[in-house]
């Protein structure tokens, strides 16, 4: 007999239906409905009482109207009035329209909770079901507020019917969705997770979810899940499935639950408990066999609750990313699936290879089905595919590859649907910039990418090839060639405008020798697209011309006969019109000293995390693809109970740094006497535009760029695990007058750093880059003080992640606190697991003490004088040594002022002679210093004389700027 | 979790939707509008699974759905839900149908709004799955079945019924 018969339906409903459907038109319909509406409420306000019947009818054809999109603004009140029926069919009716059309009135909920209480506490199994029904559908915090207590006690309570218990586990898992901070933890949660051992099995598929949300948050207290959740497992999967009765579905044996199981189990890592691990694993290996035996249906419905489970078990395995033997099996079975009949098997096979591809056991065997994932981007018919093709080769791709994939990718681009174009865009971008072994072929594969998508690339794509080519000087010259000709094309993109402009701007000298590129064709062939193009790109060629300007004096007037045309003089657009004018005025009164300093080349930029990649995460939310490593360190933090973060520090934490950020640095340590300094303004400037991008122009000779580590590779290669520390003193020196750069290179890491010094106060951040495509494991930076070092220098820090991911890079901030004048440096010894083995690094970290010096500006009168007091043989120290650079007089006054100390101008009576002061700001005193450097030409020798009110800071100070000329 | 269920025709009209997270009634309707579009201009024999549309939510979640006859059932659902149990849960949900309407039919689903809300309210709770053998919702529905008989019979009137 069928459930519902239908001749008993409403009649006057099904007749406003049928009126409703023969309507001609949008009109008609409208007009019909308000007449029912009027009706409806006509009915509602007259003195009749209606009964119960008659209200359950309107009630119908109010949520008939309302899914056909019309605002129902009444009829609330009778729907509540409904709740407090006796009869099933009248409460039911109440509950169904107050589900579907939640109204947030405080009054009203305030009723519709009373209903509720009166229910949940009728103790009749269906009345209490449609209550928790309603609480679980209406889930507000409301509601969550005045049964998220009650609740529990319904659910674990020995005598609730079955199919309550399973309804008050979902409602309670609702309710701890929308509002965590009203459901108490507390007694009845052991009793939860002993449900998984009930007899019914929509009791244990209900209490599954539950426990898997709860386990997520609160994993400690769901601990002894994880072995109940195994035997259940067990207990399916090897079942014969006629024992599971109703929940065998095609011949699957309870399908649903044993997916949620899984489920639960990623909350977890692997077992500790060596034999619940071995039957999970058999259950796993069971898993996996079974999806080899023929098919006990040929029914759809029965493959897929078969691989439901599968995919799932394979989740679990990918989660737990332990046992290799299980992976490459995963790995297989998923192979199989990518060439399947069913779309969709082969849909979940691409997602699935796609975490697959970040473990380290099998991102090997995944790279092996690369012709099978182009082949799916090429032929697949439905686009949901594509894109996951599109994801797995982003996520199988490392440097082996990189070619082919970037290749297949810009390929599939040309015919791409318009909605994931975007995202390709960005993906190639990525990993043309991470996997890029010779840029030029980074440059041909943005440019290419602009010429095929160019309205896809967004600017923070065009940014990134600019600083990347501004940063690296071995491409410069190529990618001032590429953009030249690319523009030559008759139509080209504007962000190809764009980047040409600026390219050639910066890098145009570097191909003018060739005739044919000379500066006028050049500048002919920007101008040529100037007038295509819109207002932020014309002011970009405008900054272009006055580089030109810089560039190639001979074609100077052309470009002031240009700036000051009419069209951009008098612009109606104010920031072209004030640019052709500044820059006019520029190019005729500066002289060629100052236009050259002005206009000088782009200092490097910052090294930070690739702008696309922060845009792409953006773009494509946090629980995708791309995104898989993190979710699964968040997923496992989580278990962790949150990653404490304590100071790991060799050194004494005494007390702790004032400095919480980075303005506060400044603003805490003024408690001192002495005067401010007179830089203070400099405090709020940004912290990566630092002193050593500011000496860069006036030393053109000094080779410290930040962003090409094959300098700093060049002096410190090192493959092997070693224990000792790497040179030394040397890095030392690099650093004592700058505060960015390389540290150290190898292989596999590149260590960065920057930092930033206030008084005796300092902070520097570590950025550790890998360079690889693997994982670092375990990986764990320490900072080493010696005892006599810990005494005079605080360092605090707090741990990194122990896992760094292939091509990302972490930060590190270091608080640096100086308490007395010191010696040595300290030391940074970083540990880690790359593939099987063991790396180990030691180097020392460039805090020097002239790193706390306050420059002192003073006149020759006062300077003599002072230097006079400081006569006592202790104070003085001299080193006369031979010049290990060219001595040029600029180069030497950058590094002055790099190390710390005022540079005093016409203070020497011998103009040849520089002298220097400054204060260097210790915990506890403040020493002065003053410095004298004698150059002589003839002799290529110095002389250096230090003194300080202290010898050892007279003694260390000499030490290291002796070094550096 | 489950967002929202959505049963529409070929021709976009929305014959239930159930919506497990707030959103406004415009809203809900550009949703149910978005979502045809996406899904009714894809071919038969591609997969059941695609990303949701922006309104939804975005790429964070998916629709998965199935085409019978003259309907759409989609399921909307974030990436907690296994995509293959969604599929076999619109199954089992359309067969509950078919057995409690006998051979049920688009008609069936105009003309009983409130059973169709009630069958599912048996099998999705909240956005999560209560129940998904058949037999159990099937006897459910039926003691529900009996409960109004038997209140009808006592108190429905026989009268001018409109």
């Amino acid at each position: 007999m069928p459930a519902v018969s239908k001749g008993d339906g409403m009649r006057g409903l099904a007749v406003f239906i049928s009126d409703i459907r023969n309507c001609k038109s949008k009109e008609a319909e409208i007009k019909r409905i308000n007449k029912e509406l009027a009706n409806i409420r006509s009915k509602f306000k007259g003195d009749k009482a209606l009964d119960g019947y008659s209200k359950k009818k309107y009630v119908c054809k109010l949520l008939f109207i309302f899914l056909l999109g019309h605002d129902i603004d009444f009829g609330h009140m009778e729907a509540v009035n409904l709740l407090s029926s006796n009869r099933y069919t009248e409460k039911q009716i109440g509950y169904l329209f107050i589900s579907v059309l939640v109204n947030s009135n405080s009054e009203l909920i305030r009723l519709i909770n009373n209903a509720i209480k009166n229910d949940l506490a009728s103790r009749n199994p269906t009345f209490m079901g449609l209550a928790l029904h309603c609480i679980a559908n209406v889930g507000s915090r409301e509601m969550a507020e005045a049964f998220a207590g009650e609740i529990p006690k319904i659910l674990v309570a020995g005598d609730t019917m079955d199919s309550v218990k399973q309804s008050a586990a979902l409602c309670l898992l609702r309710l701890y969705r929308t509002s965590p901070d009203f459901v108490p933890m507390g007694d009845w949660t052991s009793r939860v997770v002993h449900l998984l051992n009930d007899q019914h099995l929509g009791v244990v598929t209900a209490a599954t979810s539950l426990i898997t949300t709860l386990a997520q948050k609160n994993p400690e207290e769901f601990k002894t899940s994880v072995s109940l959740a195994v035997s259940r497992l067990s207990r399916i999967v090897t079942s014969a499935s006629t024992d599971l009765q109703d929940y065998t579905y095609y011949f699957v044996p309870a399908p649903w639950l044993s997916v949620k199981l899984l489920r639960l189990l990623q909350c977890y890592p692997p077992p500790e408990d060596a034999a619940v691990r071995g039957r999970l694993t058999e259950c796993l290996e069971t898993i996996l066999n079974k999806a080899q035996e023929p098919p006990k249906s040929k029914k759809v419905q029965h493959s897929n609750a078969k691989n439901a489970v599968l995919f799932e078990a394979i989740s679990l395995i990918i989660h737990h990313d332990s046992e290799p033997n299980l992976l490459v099996r995963a790995c297989n079975q998923l192979g199989q699936f990518l060439q399947h009949r069913e779309t969709n098997l082969r849909y979940l096979a691409l997602e699935s290879m796609c975490t697959l591809a970040s473990s380290e056991f099998s991102h090997e065997a995944v790279k092996t089905h690369i012709e099978t994932v182009i082949n799916a981007l090429k032929t697949e018919r439905d686009v949901s595919v594509r894109q996951r093709a599109v994801d797995l080769l982003y996520a199988m791709c490392d440097r082996s590859n990189a070619q082919q994939i970037v290749a297949e990718m810009l390929n599939y681009l040309e015919t791409a649907d318009y909605s994931i174009r975007e995202e390709i865009v960005l993906k190639v971008a990525i990993l043309a910039e991470k996997y890029a072994v010779d840029y030029t072929w980074y440059v041909d594969t943005i440019l290419n990418l602009i010429r095929i998508a160019g309205d896809y690339v967004s600017e923070e794509v065009w940014y990134r090839v600019i600083q990347i080519v501004i940063n690296r000087d071995d491409v410069q010259g190529y990618a001032a060639k590429t953009v030249f000709e690319a523009l030559q094309a008759p139509a080209c993109h504007e962000n190809l405008v764009k980047v040409g402009g600026y390219i050639l701007g910066e890098f145009g000298n570097l191909i003018a020798g060739d005739p044919r590129s000379s500066p006028l064709i050049q500048f002919n062939l920007l101008h040529s697209k100037f007038h295509l193009c819109s207002v932020p790109t014309r002011a970009l060629l405008l900054s272009t011309y006055i580089k030109f300007v810089n560039l190639f004096p001979e074609i100077k007037t052309t470009i002031q006969d240009v700036l000051r045309s009419d069209s951009q003089l008098k612009n109606a657009d104010v920031e072209l019109q004030q640019r052709a004018v500044e820059y006019l005025r520029l190019s005729t009164i500066a002289s060629t000293d100052i236009l050259a300093t002005v206009l000088e080349e782009m200092p490097p930029f910052p090294e930070r995390e690739s702008s696309i990649l922060a845009k792409l995460k953006k773009k494509k939310g946090p629980g995708t693809v791309t995104d898989l490593e993190e979710i699964k360190k968040e997923r496992n933090s989580d278990v962790n109970g949150g990653t404490e973060s304590t100071p790991v520090n060799a050194s004494t934490v005494s007390t702790p740094s004032p400095s919480a950020d980075l303005l506060g640095l400044g603003a805490a340590p003024l408690t001192s006497s002495s005067p401010p300094p007179s830089t203070t303004g400099s405090l709020l400037v940004d912290v990566f535009s630092d002193s050593a991008s500011v000496v860069a122009p006036l030393a053109p000779g000094s080779e410290d760029n930040f962003a090409s580590p094959d300098l700093a590779s060049s002096e410190v290669v090192s493959e092997e695990p070693a224990d000792t520390v790497h040179d030394a003193d040397e890095l030392i020196h690099k650093f004592v007058c700058k505060n960015n750069g390389v540290l150290f290179e190898n292989q596999l890491l590149q260590i960065g750093l920057k930092s930033e010094f206030r008084q005796n106060l300092g902070r520097m951040f570590i950025f550790y880059g890998n360079k690889t495509s693997t994982q670092f494991l375990n990986f764990t930076p320490t900072l080493i003080c010696s005892d006599e070092l810990q005494s005079s220098l605080n360092l605090q820090t707090k741990p990194v992640d122990p896992t760094v991911d292939g091509g990302a890079q972490v930060q590190q901030v270091v608080n640096i606190e100086c308490i007395s004048d010191f010696m040595e440096a300290p030391i940074l010894n970083i540990q880690f697991r790359y593939g099987g083995t063991f790396q180990n690094i030691s180097v020392k970290l460039p805090i020097t003490l002239n790193k706390f010096f306050q420059p002192t500006e003073m006149a020759s009168q006062d300077f003599f004088q002072r230097w006079k007091q400081l006569s006592n043989p202790q104070q003085e120290m001299q080193n006369i040594f031979k010049a290990k650079h060219p001595m040029d007089t600029e180069i030497t006054k950058a590094k002055i002022i790099g190390f710390g100390s005022a540079l005093l101008e016409e203070v020497d009576p011998n103009p040849a002679n520089f002298v220097g002061a400054g204060i260097i700001h210790t915990k506890t005193t403040q020493i002065g210093c003053l410095l004298r450097l004698e150059p002589n030409l003839q002799a290529q020798m110095y002389r250096l004389t230090l003194r300080t009110s202290k010898e050892t800071v007279s003694q260390r100070l000499c030490e290291l700027l002796s070094e550096q000329f | 979790m489950i967002k929202a269920i959505l049963i529409f025709n070929n021709h976009g009209k929305p014959r239930l939707s159930k919506f497990y997270q707030r959103y406004s009634e415009d809203t809900q309707q550009q949703i149910i509008r978005e979502t045809f579009h996406l899904v009714s201009k894809r071919d038969e024999n591609v997969c059941n699974f695609l990303e949701g549309g922006l309104l939804i939510g975005g790429s964070d979640n998916k629709l998965i759905y199935r085409h019978y006859a003259t309907l759409y059932f989609v399921f909307c659902v974030d990436s907690s839900e296994s995509e293959l149990g969604i599929l076999d849960l619109i199954q089992v949900f359309v067969e509950t149908l078919d057995k409690c309407f006998e051979n049920v039919c688009e008609l069936d689903l105009i003309f009983h709004v409130d059973k169709v809300h009630n069958i599912l309210s048996e099998m999705v709770m909240g956005g999560m799955v209560l129940e998904t053998n058949m037999n159990e919702i099937v006897t459910q529905i039926d003691a529900q079945n009996k409960l109004e008989k038997s209140e009808t019979f006592i108190f429905q009137s026989p009268r001018q019924d409109r």
